[in-house]
């Protein structure tokens, strides 16, 4: 029983993995690929290291560590992104509302 | 129907993978290449954790996380050297 | 004092993370976690871990939990805003950078709250310059700084500001 809840955790962690790849594949812009990419995989990684856990219990501490360090490093990496995009004035979509940054650096949007 | 499960599972993150391999490719910046880059690490590393599961290996875990370590700091680096690039 | 406190937790944190990774308490194993971790942190007493300026009151570990449950609860809902968002033919967004202030003195307050911005519904944090944070928002509801913040920051923040103030 807990294996087979284990086994569906296991491929719902990897149906976020697949949004994720298929929001990077759509979104217009580097700024909303880097969103779709960073929050489905944080998710499905997540999602999967618990469902591999519940299949094997022994595993728990170890997945838990390398959990927590997807946890920490998923967002950190993201943002770094995210600012060397911004930096180096990577073109948004024209949907765009509003840009304080570009604003506040005297940048044109 | 636990072993349906997980393959069901490597077939669907295989199929993740290949979307962002479709980005990789595409770019069009070198950001975007970056950014998928990230994420089929990530989604490799998954990998590694169903490999360990199936094979029953408990030393995968630690490629994975050895693995996840190095990715996370290639991307840092990249991301610095992209912000001094322009 | 500083100095010590800072050394100390330094010191917990690398001997926790050293167990975890081993997977176990055996004497042998945790004498050479401890001797690594003494050494580490000699070199660098300066560091930063998820203990810096953490206030050791009742009321920051309380905080503690509830924000890891916060926390999970805003990563699940993003995801589903997210996924809503791929699905749909149309791909309904409304893209925009906004900017966002925040209370948080302790530069280890400001990293989570920054690090829990990327992975709540549809915000990025792109840029952080002292208390100011900028913010990539799929969906843009106020591009106003108040509002902004207000949406972005105060359901963290709440949270955070116990925990360090």
């Amino acid at each position: 029983m807990l294996d087979l809840l284990g086994a569906l955790v296991l491929v719902a962690g990897t149906v976020f993995l697949l949004l994720g790849g298929l929001g990077l594949y759509r979104m217009p812009d580097t700024f909303n690929r880097i969103q779709a990419g960073t929050k489905t995989t944080t998710l499905g990684t997540l999602l999967t290291l618990a469902g591999v856990a519940l299949l094997e219990p022994a595993w728990t501490l170890k997945l838990l560590l390398i959990g927590l360090f997807l946890l920490f490093t998923n967002p950190l990496s993201s943002q770094v992104l995210a600012r060397a995009a911004h930096r180096t004035r990577v073109a948004q979509t024209h949907e765009v509302q509003v840009d304080r940054l570009a604003d506040d650096t005297g940048e044109t949007a | 129907m636990v072993e349906v499960l997980i393959t069901v599972a490597g077939v669907i993150a295989g199929a993740a993978f290949l979307l962002a391999l479709f980005r990789f490719v595409k770019g069009p910046r070198a950001v975007d290449r970056v950014i998928a880059f990230d994420v089929l690490t990530i989604i490799a590393i998954t990998g590694m954790v169903l490999v360990a599961l199936v094979e029953g290996r408990v030393i995968y875990l630690d490629v994975a996380l050895v693995y996840a370590l190095l990715s996370f700091l290639g991307v840092i680096v990249i991301a610095r050297y992209l912000e001094g690039a322009s | 004092m500083g100095r010590v406190r800072n050394s100390a937790e330094l010191f917990a944190t690398l001997l926790l993370f050293w167990i975890l990774l081993n997977g176990t308490l055996a004497p042998g194993t945790l004498a050479v976690g401890a001797a690594a971790a003494i050494a580490i942190v000699l070199f660098y007493t300066d560091g930063l871990s998820f203990l810096s300026h953490f206030q050791p009151v009742p009321r920051s570990f309380t905080a503690s939990i509830l924000f890891v449950f916060y926390f999970l609860r805003e990563l699940v809902r993003s995801n589903i805003a997210l996924a809503r968002i791929v699905l749909s033919p149309e791909l309904p967004i409304k893209p925009g950078i906004v900017k966002v202030r925040t209370k948080l003195k302790s530069p280890m307050g400001r990293l989570l709250l920054a690090n829990s911005i990327t992975l709540t519904p549809g915000t990025l944090s792109v840029e952080l310059t002292g208390e100011w944070l900028y913010v990539h928002w799929v969906t843009v509801d106020a591009t106003d700084n108040e509002g902004a913040t207000a949406k972005i920051v105060a359901g963290f923040e709440r949270y955070l500001e116990v925990m360090y103030g």
